[in-house]
């Protein structure tokens, strides 16, 4: 019962990061701070949405798996950013 | 309305979207990215078909998923095949179109 | 009370959305980073088939490695310095192509309104199938596509193969045997050289893990394959690994091993089991893997040369 109400919130918090970030992607004036709302407010979203899900995991190796999925979409996502942004600052110069 | 109905009918408007791009738009990539949803839209079909099929204790009927696995290859293998005919095309004709009259109104491109 | 219809019709709504916003986007690039979106959402959907060995190829091969075949090739036609775009038709003509597509649509979707019930299925076929020649597999599709429906695969095999040929004879005869245009800029980045250091060898891990556990649970030769391209593709991009030579002897052996030796065990099967492509009952599964491993390294081979293109002339040749 208490695993529920953690993973209910834990989720829901993530929920909540990843619409704040498609709001910066929507309300932000400039490519760059809208790869910054992105990049910053997904990853963090995932995270709550993995931490929650941990509880719920059949076996301590999905719950591993779980959190190689959260470390690999960190490193791509935050690769991926610092490519975009290169991109853009080069494009705008 | 039962998610295989859902999944079905979205195949089929999928299958209605690309047309439409397919016919409409004069880029050749754009027509490819149309050909592809339609490929989608065919591929999701399938997909419902092998859900409905299930019996034999399985949840689903294996052979139209696996063609579908096939399907999904074998139409990436088409579209860079398509891409590499669209690029060469281009770089000769100097045009990007799939208009026949660019052979006939060169632009600055010549036999390699 | 269940939210799951709501899921579902929300899951519609949106792919829908975005195929529409695919097909009437401005430009290029953004209907292609439609189209991947749109690709991973329909890899949700084919979950909800109840079809995860589908929605792995086609986030990886649908939507992924498609997406960057088409993003490299609008580079390389924003590259070209004379194209010059046709004029959009006239609204007539849409018309006329939105009634037909829409006529289209429509009987499709009655077709599927309309479809036979209680509904055919090859299920019953394929568990045979899977508890004789695929013995000991535990995931069907696997038993389906190796074993079961083992002449079509091969011939997949055989069709990347001919696609690979194809692009290559695209490009012009004075580059034939150079490699490949380059897929970045030829100076390397940081961010990409960390990404490639960093992600490959857990990429290659993960790639082998999928293919190794195909056998009983979803996965499989082509999603493991699709990965280990990936993986190559990045390492490319990073500028860690050149592009190879088209007439490279072990790109050109490495392409072949897969339908080479999926042929060589199916003509076997006429001495050892009876009949083309059948496996000897005890072995059937070894062999199964064994053929699979190959494949996985043919797909990994052709993949990233279908996105690279065909071979080019260098300038200092």
């Amino acid at each position: 019962m208490l695993l529920d109400v953690f993973s209910i919130t834990a989720i829901s918090a993530g929920a909540f990061f990843f619409f704040a970030g498609t709001v910066g992607l929507l309300r932000f004036p400039d490519s760059l701070t809208r790869l910054h709302a992105l990049t910053k407010a997904d990853n963090l979203g995932l995270g709550l949405v993995a931490l929650g899900l941990l509880p719920r995991a059949d076996s301590a190796l999905s719950a591993l798996k779980l959190i190689v999925i959260w470390a690999l979409v960190l490193l791509s996502g935050a690769s991926t950013a610092q490519l975009i942004g290169r991109a853009l600052r080069r494009s705008r110069k | 309305m039962t998610p295989l109905v859902l999944a079905g009918l979205v195949g089929a408007s999928l299958v209605g979207l690309g047309l439409y791009g397919l016919i409409l738009h004069p880029h050749p990539l754009r027509k490819l990215l149309a050909f592809n949803l339609i490929g989608n839209g065919v591929f999701l079909v399938f997909g419902i078909v092998a859900r409905r099929g299930a019996a034999a204790g399985f949840r689903f009927d294996p052979v139209p998923q696996a063609m579908v696995i096939t399907g999904i290859v074998v139409a990436f293998a088409a579209s860079a095949l398509a891409v590499a005919i669209i690029l060469r095309l281009s770089a000769e004709s100097g045009r990007v179109t799939l208009d026949p009259e660019a052979w006939t109104k060169p632009n600055g491109g010549d036999a390699k | 009370m269940s939210i799951l219809p709501y899921v579902d019709i929300g899951l519609a709504l949106l792919v829908v959305g975005i195929a529409s916003t695919t097909v009437a986007a401005r430009d290029l690039f953004a209907a292609v980073v439609g189209y991947v979106a749109y690709g991973l959402l329909l890899a949700f959907v084919w979950i909800r088939l109840y079809a995860p060995d589908v929605a792995l190829t086609e986030a990886a091969v649908g939507s992924g490695v498609t997406g960057v075949l088409l993003i490299t090739a609008g580079k390389r036609l924003g590259a070209l310095k004379n194209a010059v775009p046709d004029a959009q038709p006239a609204l007539a003509f849409k018309l006329l192509a939105g009634a037909l597509a829409a006529l289209v649509a429509g009987a499709l979707g009655a077709a599927i309104l309309l479809l036979p019930d209680p509904p055919p299925s090859l299920a019953p076929e394929a568990a045979a199938a899977a508890d004789g020649a695929g013995a000991g597999l535990g995931n069907p599709i696997t038993a389906v596509l190796m074993s079961y429906r083992s002449v079509d695969t091969m011939l997949e095999k055989l069709v990347l193969i001919l696609a690979v040929v194809g692009v290559w004879s695209v490009g012009s005869d004075k580059a034939w045997g150079s490699a490949p245009a380059e897929l970045r800029q030829p100076k390397a980045t940081a961010p990409m050289v960390f990404l490639a250091q960093t992600l490959a060898p857990v990429g290659v891990l993960i790639a082998i893990h999928i293919f190794w556990t195909g056998a009983n649970a979803p996965g499989g030769a082509f999603q493991g394959g699709a990965l280990l391209a990936a993986m190559w593709m990045v390492i490319m991009m990073a500028q860690l690994a050149k592009l190879p030579r088209i007439d490279a002897q072990w790109l050109r052996m490495a392409l072949v091993s897969g339908p080479a030796v999926f042929l060589i065990f199916g003509l076997a099967g006429e001495l050892t089991a009876g009949s083309f492509f059948a496996y000897p009952h005890s072995l059937a599964k070894p062999i199964i893997l064994f053929i699979e491993a190959f494949m996985v390294l043919s797909i990994a081979a052709a993949l990233p040369m279908l996105v690279a293109g065909p071979p080019s002339e260098r300038p200092d040749q």
